[in-house]
């Protein structure tokens, strides 16, 4: 199915199309894709159904990253340390979605407990993209894209801590969503890295991202990092963004910043230009902004030591002793390292030790602490630019989907350009990707993000701009 | 001794009085039912995170008020990271970045003499889960996992086992005080582990930090430093043991302390800011509204008591340890009975009748007021201090005001002179012989005659008007 939310809803309420058989189909399309794609640990044969006439989202199937939990539903975080966990609580946004009537039909794989970018440290496998199954879907939250943009469900449910949204949905050619920091709540979901964590979602409009986000934000008690309330966002989406001003990045978005730019680069940062000039059609002013090149640099070591630190001390919860399949020893700290040692993929375990080296007393200063700093400082030359832009337009990848052979090798600026999306974690700010279109057959995404708070106008940008792209996600048989 | 000087610091954890655990819903009560209190937070489950008890958060602030604190602008936790299966997050929610109070003052008074402690910080975190260890497994119990604890760490500033004691009997009783902690060290509600080490005249250290683990009552505390004190003295002497920065346990049977680890095996707790609770604002009039709960504490009793009261240490300290028996000779004293006369009555009748009934001063009928009509009464003359003590019987055994009692019951001394007289002369008169020895030099015969007046008026005869009589007769 290729419909989007409100075209399901009218479909059902008008009995042209039952509830119980919209989640059939979408069982049977996972069941599909699955075999291609390798997109999903769990497809519930038997979805739960019971509905809320209230709620939009009623008898509209979706599928969530084995991050979330779900009661009496096997959760595994995608790891095999969690491989039989099946959790005896609901994720509050998995709560919410059931008091809307939305239908749960698979729990999709991703990267191990979300720390990756590339879909590939499953415990089940590799994901693949459904545009060609010999390149990545992205990561960490590949199953939840390939869902989406397989029209397997209208809408999945994701998490990104580095850009584990918005990358895959660039990769696969549909919107990712993660709104501010603490818009919507975390309880229930695996942790990766908590400053940096958040709940995003995929769809396949921007109006379904609102859609969604609407039946799932809002203040938490079990999490008290979650904003109070706040007015919905679907009614203020009206496209409206007449005099709205954007900056992009020279050092990222302008060809000439490249020394040896590849072909693929060329074409995105094309594409990447005339969408510019689409966005100045609709009434936006555009304009280059310039960041220092080390600031741009320091994103990706700011970003691997503060979520290798912190994942260091949320996956120590992860001992086999009160949950997970429990190791062999003959003392409870061999127990725990058997466990451990057998659990966890040798990228989980390499970043672990990262993450324990930066937090050592004689390391923290240099390493952990200096990385808050910069942290901090990239936030204020971001809010500072906010206080005079609506948002930030930028490339959500240098191209589209590598290869699993990565053979590619990144230069060191085009390394900035994957991995700037971080940015929106470090300052907890709204950012959206949207398809921008293909470059050799491969679906690539652009990139709103804005200022802490502000969804309504980062939604907008992004609605504005999809009505003029007229390239809506999903994979088009 | 007086060649050393023996410096202590002491990090003590309470376990803080709430409805429900620090971080998590769960019900934070003792149960004999081992995890019975417990939910996925406490059993930390993948996805679970904080949510900071605001209770908790009150006590520990008023705490950092009782020991002069300065109290920070906003709240703020860490974690400390490490494995332990008494600790299922892998980490403890604590606070290191910005407690709950620093710099704190408090000034005591023990044997004589006046000394201050400095507190280095006050902080908020979650106690771990307990364990009963056997041969071959451990039983761990998670409803202690994620109550909250105050852990107070003071200043190596402490110079005696007694100083020790007395700073401890002040924490605990202001616990109490405060309703912040029942704090008795016997059910765990106060742990305490005890830093020593020793320095020379010239005011250097000369043994290394020795660290005693989870000292179990207060007189442990100094047998603990006693013997380390003794210990460190000897090996520093003697050189036959060498001495290390290290943590001991006091073995309670042979009042001894023995090596647990050495500083090499000391864990690096890596230490950073919890993420998953943000920083939150301290409220000004909150804090204001913390201070107006402090009633006056136990160190400035106990000075007060000593000093304006005339009443001994250990007199003082009797009062002192008892919240609610302290307020009630405050009261006694606030409407007007004499400090020294009231301790009497608490002392020689009250607490003994409140042992031998079990009850508290709450439950005791007679009011501080009741008390004073009955010691007004012996005051005035209106009854003899024997009839006081039977009055305050029969308003414990009758339930009923003094005032009715000492009607209904005829207690009440002869003071009318000319009766009086009139026994007096009889008295006399059968005891010829007696007033010619009295008159021959054997004065304490009074006596006799004044015991005769009371026998004859059943004890009710004004001592003092008897004896003004029986003096004028006697000359």
């Amino acid at each position: 199915m290729f419909e989007g939310i409100e075209e399901l809803r009218k479909k059902l309420d008008s009995g042209k199309l039952k509830v119980k058989d919209l989640a059939q189909q979408a069982v049977d399309a996972s069941k599909k894709v699955n075999s291609k794609c390798n997109a999903f640990v769990t497809i519930i044969d038997k979805p739960k159904i019971k509905e809320n006439k209230k709620s939009i989202l009623s008898g509209i199937p979706y599928s969530a990253k084995d991050l979330f939990s779900t009661k009496g539903i096997l959760t595994t975080g995608s790891s095999n340390a969690l491989k039989d966990y099946i959790p005896f609580f609901d994720a509050t946004v998995i709560s919410r979605l059931k008091k809307s009537g939305a239908v749960l039909t698979s729990k999709s794989a991703c990267d191990e407990f979300g720390l990756g970018g590339t879909g590939t440290t499953c415990h089940t496998g590799i994901v693949r993209n459904p545009y060609d199954e010999n390149r990545e879907a992205g990561g960490s939250s590949a199953g939840s894209a390939v869902a989406v943009a397989s029209g397997v469900v209208p809408f999945a449910l994701g998490t990104d801590t580095g850009d584990s949204v918005r990358k895959p949905a660039s990769f696969c050619g549909i919107v990712g969503y993660k709104p501010t920091y603490g818009l919507i709540p975390r309880y229930g979901v695996l942790p990766f890295a908590s400053s940096l964590d958040h709940v995003g979602v995929f769809t396949r409009s921007v109006k379904d991202a609102a859609i969604v986000v609407d039946s799932i934000k809002g203040p938490d008690s079990k999490d008290m990092t979650a904003l109070p309330k706040t007015d919905d966002l679907t009614p203020l989406l009206d496209g409206n963004v007449e005099g709205k001003r954007l900056f992009y990045i020279k050092e990222i978005c302008d060809i000439r910043s490249y020394d040896n730019p590849s072909d693929e680069l060329k074409k995105s940062i094309k594409l990447f230009n005339e969408i510019i000039e689409k966005a100045k059609k609709l009434g936006m002013q555009v304009i280059p902004e310039s960041i220092d090149q080390k600031l741009l640099n320091a994103i990706q070591p700011t970003y691997q030591v503060i979520s290798c630190a912190e994942a260091t001390s949320n996956l120590s919860m992860y001992t086999g002793i009160i949950y997970g399949p429990r190791g062999n020893g003959s003392n409870i700290n061999e127990m725990v390292k058997d466990y451990r040692a057998h659990g966890f993929s040798s990228l989980i375990k390499r970043r672990l030790v990262i993450g324990s080296y930066v937090l050592q007393k004689e390391n923290q200063e240099r390493y952990y602490l200096n990385a808050c700093r910069v942290r901090q400082m990239i936030i204020d030359k971001f809010n500072e630019l906010f206080t005079q832009y609506d948002g930030f337009i930028t490339l959500a990848s240098g191209g589209g989907a590598p290869l699993f052979d990565g053979k590619t090798e990144v230069l060191s600026n085009e390394a900035v350009l994957e991995n700037h999306l971080a940015i929106g974690n470090f300052g907890g700010f709204p950012s959206i990707t949207i398809p921008a279109g293909f470059i050799n057959n491969l679906p690539i995404g652009i990139n709103i993000t804005g200022k802490v708070q502000d969804d309504v106008n980062v939604l907008n940008i992004a609605y504005a701009l999809e009505k003029d792209i007229k390239f809506k996600g999903g994979l088009h048989e | 001794m007086s060649k050393y000087e023996v410096v202590i610091g002491l990090e003590i954890h309470a376990a803080v009085l709430s409805n429900t655990k620090v971080f998590s819903p769960s019900k934070n009560s003792y149960s004999d039912v081992p995890n019975e209190n417990i939910n996925e937070i406490d059993l930390s489950f993948p996805g679970i995170m904080p949510s900071l008890n605001k209770e908790a958060v009150r006590k520990a602030l008023k705490m950092s008020m009782v020991l002069g604190c300065v109290q920070p602008d906003e709240l703020m936790f860490d974690r400390k990271n490490y494995y332990y299966p008494d600790l299922p997050k892998g980490f403890q929610i604590t606070q290191v970045t910005k407690p709950v109070g620093i710099n704190g003052k408090v000034e005591l008074y023990v044997d004589n003499h006046d000394f201050t402690v400095n507190i280095h910080d006050i902080h908020l975190e979650e106690d771990t889960a307990s364990m009963d260890h056997y041969d071959y497994y451990t039983l761990i119990d998670y409803n202690r996992a994620g109550t909250p604890l105050v852990e107070i760490v003071t200043e190596p500033c402490i110079h005696s086992g007694e100083e020790a004691v007395a700073f401890l009997e002040f924490l605990a009783n202001s616990l109490r005080y405060c309703n912040v902690s029942d704090a008795d060290m016997k059910k765990g509600h106060l742990r305490c582990d005890v830093n020593i080490n020793l320095k020379n005249e010239n005011g250097e250290f000369i043994t290394p930090r020795v660290e005693i683990k989870n000292v179990g009552s207060i007189s442990y505390v100094l047998d603990a430093v006693n013997y380390e004190v003794a210990r460190q003295i000897k090996a520093y002497e003697t050189g036959i043991e060498e001495l290390v920065q290290e943590t001991r346990r006091f073995d309670e049977a042979t009042k001894t302390t023995i090596r647990m680890r050495t500083k090499e095996d000391a864990v690096d707790y890596k230490y950073f800011v919890e993420p998953n609770i943000p920083r939150i604002k301290i409220d000004k009039s909150w804090l204001k509204e913390i201070r107006k709960e402090i009633p006056s504490l136990p160190n400035e009793r106990l000075k007060r008591y000593i000093k304006e009261y005339s009443l001994s240490e250990s007199e003082a300290k009797t009062l002192v340890k008892d919240f609610e028996l302290s307020n009630y000779y405050e009261e006694c004293i606030k409407i007007g009975i004499n400090p020294k006369v009231a301790f009497n009555w608490l002392s020689t009748n009250i607490i003994g009748y409140l042992n031998k009934e079990f009850m508290t001063i709450r439950d005791f009928y007679i009011t501080p007021n009741y008390l004073k009509f009955i010691v007004d009464k012996i005051n005035s003359g209106e009854i003899s201090s024997k009839q006081g003590k039977e009055l305050f019987n029969y308003c414990l055994e009758e339930k009923e005001e003094p005032s009715i009692l000492m009607k209904k019951h005829n207690l009440k001394q002869m003071d009318n002179s000319n009766e009086l007289e009139g026994i007096i002369d009889n008295i006399l008169k059968n005891n010829l012989k007696l007033i010619e020895d009295y008159h021959n030099g054997k004065t304490n015969l009074f006596g006799f005659f004044i015991g005769e007046v009371m026998k004859q008026t059943k004890g009710k005869a004004n001592p003092v008007i008897a004896k003004q009589i029986l003096t004028d007769k006697l000359k």
